[in-house]
Formats: structure tokens, sequence, C-alpha cells
């Protein structure tokens, strides 16, 4: 949990040095996108994407030792700096810790000041969805 | 006399516009998304402070100075645009919220008595949802069907396609003057005059037309015409909705309450003579009252001035998007109003919108309403910048270069 926490307080750090300039947050965003590493080609289907993004998103995840690996991807350079920062935000932790977190990062970087409502919208989905795979994953692991 | 295009001094016409000299993310705005909505001209802003700070009253009801006053300036609004639109009378202009609630208005009051099964409306392929929505919900409720006029690459309208559409089933033809997706200025005289030898009511939405093009709506022979004040220098909330009075006069009220009746009773109630029949409850009339100068404003200047001024800059626009690698152009036809719907090869639209206006660069990105013509083009959206005659040749020059700037940086 401290973890999630810990990881969030690390990209309010690092928005804070960007000064509120717009273009070179957004230019930091796409960097973030661009370490965001190979999502399998296989998986740029339909079923994967989540609903309700403006630009295409794609989203998987695998679940090995006790831990959740999200991997994902997008058509917009912008939305895909964005979803790097919920993978790193949420990866390698347990399913449990990603129910209970409680995303603020978004508000604290006001994200919707350089994203817009629609694309804030968006990521409320992304997170939606990556909860989702963390509720499927408990469930096989209880059962 | 008219002064031509290069006579006007775009310079002290911007000081008519406050709101542009303003900086946007630490940049100079440059404002290009004027088919959504013009900025507002600095005379309506003063009518509309005068009006609420001298004038306010509502109106047709009260007999004091205020309401008189109120009125007055109400109604001249109505008869300028009577004028504007050379309309044969004032009272066949009705006030609505916008082109939507026009248009959503012929479709209820005209298409519930007059539409049945097996009955056609035909619509173009390039309509904002404004003028499809409201036509599927009456199509819906009376079982008429829905045609559409076929574009060419270009984005122009098959004109031989639509007159094999017609039919004696063809009960109206509704489509737009000027596409706000692609710019693309529609044959409107001809598309009516063809619905004509049909007898089909003929419904043009001019929303993007009328801040551009003189319009007559004798000239056209239309039945219904439709614009809002917004994209004409004027306030918000205001629409016009244009009808023969014949037409008018033969439909029912779209909305009741309050100034369009003539007597009420439980048992019956008899509606008011047109425009009032049409005008239920309180209006914007602050808004309506300070349209008025939005008009004198386009009339001043002149449509031929707006139209070459405007003109000139999709030209020098046009020729220097086509040099950037990858600028791919959506909609080219060979009539065309001053916007540009674009894509760019390999970087997502929404991308290009964002890194814009962390530039100051005001553009839309998205399907700007017309999901079907999008979906027949087979992309999810364009950039689409469109110009005022407020705008310059040197924000086209900062356009361009920060456009240059972001492909090279995220390519
Ligand atoms: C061609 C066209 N029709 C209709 C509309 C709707 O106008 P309003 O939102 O003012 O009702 C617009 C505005 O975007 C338009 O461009």
């Amino acid at each position: 949990m401290n973890q999630i926490k810990d990881r969030q307080e690390e990209i309010i750090e690092e928005f804070s040095m960007l000064d509120g300039n717009m273009e070179m947050i957004l230019n930091y965003i796409i960097e973030l996108g661009e370490e965001l590493s190979g999502f399998p080609d296989q998986e740029r289907v339909d079923e994967n994407i989540v609903k309700g993004c403006q630009s295409k998103v794609w989203l998987v995840a695998s679940y090995a030792n006790g831990r959740i690996q999200y991997k994902a991807d997008s058509n917009a350079a912008i939305t895909r700096g964005l979803v790097s920062l919920l993978v790193r935000v949420l990866n390698q932790s347990s399913p449990q810790d990603v129910i209970d977190a409680e995303v603020y990062f978004p508000k604290q970087i006001e994200m919707d000041r350089f994203i817009g409502t629609q694309r804030s919208n968006g990521f409320a989905s992304m997170i939606k969805q990556m909860k989702m795979y963390a509720v499927v994953f408990l469930a096989k692991q209880k059962s | 006399m008219e002064v031509t295009a290069h006579e006007i001094d775009v310079q002290s016409l911007r000081k008519r516009f406050p709101i542009l000299n303003q900086e946007v993310n630490g940049k100079p705005l440059i404002y290009f998304d004027n088919a959504a909505s013009s900025q507002t001209v600095d005379t309506v802003v003063r009518s509309l402070i005068e009006f609420y700070e001298k004038d306010h009253a509502n109106i047709h009801r009260g007999i004091h100075t205020l309401a008189e006053r109120s009125t007055k300036k109400f109604e001249e609004t109505r008869e300028s645009v009577h004028l504007f639109i050379n309309s044969p009378e004032a009272d066949e202009i009705i006030f609505t919220k916008g082109t939507t609630e026009s248009i959503n208005l012929v479709a209820h009051s005209w298409g519930s008595i007059n539409l049945k099964e097996g009955d056609e409306i035909i619509l173009s392929q390039i309509e904002h949802h404004s003028n499809i929505v409201p036509w599927q919900l009456i199509a819906q409720k009376t079982g008429a069907k829905i045609k559409v006029i076929p574009i060419n690459d270009r984005g122009e309208l098959l004109i031989e396609a639509y007159e094999k559409l017609l039919s004696p089933q063809t009960k109206l033809v509704a489509f737009n003057y000027i596409s706000n997706s692609l710019g693309t200025i529609n044959p409107a005289k001809e598309i009516v005059a063809l619905a004509n030898e049909f007898d089909a009511v003929t419904l043009i939405d001019a929303a993007q037309a009328s801040p551009h093009t003189k319009i007559d709506v004798q000239d056209l022979n239309c039945d219904f015409l439709a614009f809002s004040s917004h994209k004409m220098y004027g306030p918000t909330g205001v629409g016009i909705l244009y009808g023969r009075r014949a037409m008018l006069e033969a439909i029912p009220p779209y909305q009741g309450g309050g100034e369009m009746i003539k007597d009420v009773s439980f048992d019956s109630t008899s509606y008011n003579d047109i425009p009032y029949k049409f005008e239920a409850g309180t209006p914007n009339i602050g808004e309506v009252i300070a349209f008025k100068s939005a008009i004198d404003f386009i009339n001043e200047l002149g449509h031929s001035v707006i139209e070459s001024q405007e003109n000139e800059l999709l030209q020098y626009a046009m020729n220097k998007l086509s040099a950037i690698e990858g600028f791919i152009p959506i909609g080219t036809a060979r009539s065309k109003a001053a916007v540009i719907s674009f894509l760019v090869e390999g970087i997502h639209t929404y991308d290009l919108g964002q890194f814009l206006d962390a530039k100051g660069i005001a553009v839309r990105t998205g399907h700007h309403c017309t999901q079907p013509l999008m979906e027949h083009l087979g992309i999810d959206g364009t950039v689409r910048a469109s110009f005022s005659v407020y705008n310059t040749k040197e924000e086209i020059d900062s356009f361009t270069n920060a456009l240059r700037s972001i492909i090279s940086k995220l390519r």
C-alpha cells in the first residue's frame, strides 16, 4: 500500500518541478510514454480496449507470485504517457492493494487542467478497469 | 461604398474583440475555433451591459417604461434579422436558443402533422448532429424514413445522386448551407429548386453560412432556415428560425406557456399569432437585443469583405500547410469556407490539439458533431482550424510553425 502512495508522491514531486508550464508538462508526459515497454502486438485487439477513452487505450494484466503486472498502450502519445503513470503507480502490487488504492496524484498534479474533462473521464475508466483486473485476480486467488 | 479586403485594418478590427488580446499558457492566444463559436464584438458586450444596467424588464407584458423599452429593442432585432436575410416579413422570424432548437422546432411541429409511414426525409452525409437527430426522433415516431445524399472524395454533395433520391415520397429536404466539418459550400439554391419540383418542404441549416455569406431566403426560396447568433460575433443563447408565414401558421406550437397564447381556459387554448405562437416563456431578452449589434457589425463590414478576407486566409493557410510533410486535408471542396479539417500522418489528432493548446492555439479536434461523416470517411475525427475576419496571416504563420515543431517532436 505504501508503495502505491510513495510512487504517487514521486510523480507529484516530478510534476512540481515542471512549474506548471504546459509545454514542458506535455513533453514530459510523452517522454514517459516512450518508456512504456513493448505492448504485445497480439494483445492490441478490441477486447482489450478500455471503454470511455477518447483515444484508443489497450490494457492487459497478468498475475504471478501475488503481484499484478499491467501492460498498456495507446494510439495517442499523451494518453500513452498518462497511462504509463497509472501502470507505474499500480504495477507489482497485490490485488488487495490495487483495490484499496486511492489514486490521488491526478488531482494533485491538476491533470484535468492539461488533458481536459473528457480525457479525465477516460482516465477514470482506466483506473476502474485496472481495479477490475485486481478484483478478478483476487477472486481467482481465493478459489 | 464597401471597402475591399486589403483595405480593412485588421489590427483596429481586433481591438473590438478584447478577448483576443490575452495569453494562454504563456503564449499570445491564437483563436482558430471560429466555426464552433466566434468571439463577441465590443458593441454586443456593451449592449448586454446596457440592457442589464438600464433596460431590463420582461417584454410584451408590461406597460411600464422599462418593459416598453425592452420590448421595443427586442422587436428591433427581429426587424434587423428580417432585413438581414431578406424575409418577406418580420413576423416570419422566430427567436429560439440556437440552430439546434430551431431545427427541433420544425422537426417536431411540422413533422408531427405532416409525416407518416412511407414518407421520406432527405438529409446529407455531411450534416451536423443537430440536423440529423431531430429528424430521427420524428421519423421514429411517424414511421418516416431518412435518405442520405452521398458525397464525393472532395466532400461535395453528389447532386445527381440527390436527384435520384427525390420522389413523390420525399416530404422534406434538410441540409446545411456550409459544412462545419469540411467547409463545403453547398449549392443551396439548386438543392431547394430540385426539392420544390416534388413539392418537398426545405430546411436550410445556415449555422455556418450566416457569418460568412449573404443569405436571401427569398432568393433561396426555402421554407425554413436556421442559424445561431454565437457564430456571428453575437451572444450565446440566441437562435433564429425563419419560416414562411403559411408554413408557420399551418403547424402547431412547439412549446406551451406564456406569451404564445391568446386565450387560455382549462377546456381549450387559442394560440397567439406568429411569431409569438412559437416563443413560449421569457426569451433571452438581453441577448436577443444585443444580437442586433452583431448584425450591425456584419452589415457595416459587408459580407463581400468578410468573404474575401476569410478566403485569403484560407488560401494562405492551405499553401502553408500543404508544404508540411504528412499533412492530409479532409475536405477539398472547390467551393469552400475558411475551415480546414486535417490529419497529420502518424499523429493522433488529440495530441496535436493538446500541444497546440499548450502553444496558445485554439483549434478543435474530434468528430465535430458529424459522426456519420467521420464514419463514412473511415476516421475518428480531424483537427479543425477555422478562421474569422479578425484572424491574420501572422497567426497562420505561428500556427504552421507550431505544427511543424509538434510534428517533429511526436514523430
Ligand atoms: C452546421 C451546424 N449546424 C448546427 C449547429 C448547432 O448550432 P447550435 O449549437 O448553436 O444550436 C452547428 C454548430 O456547431 C453547426 O456548425
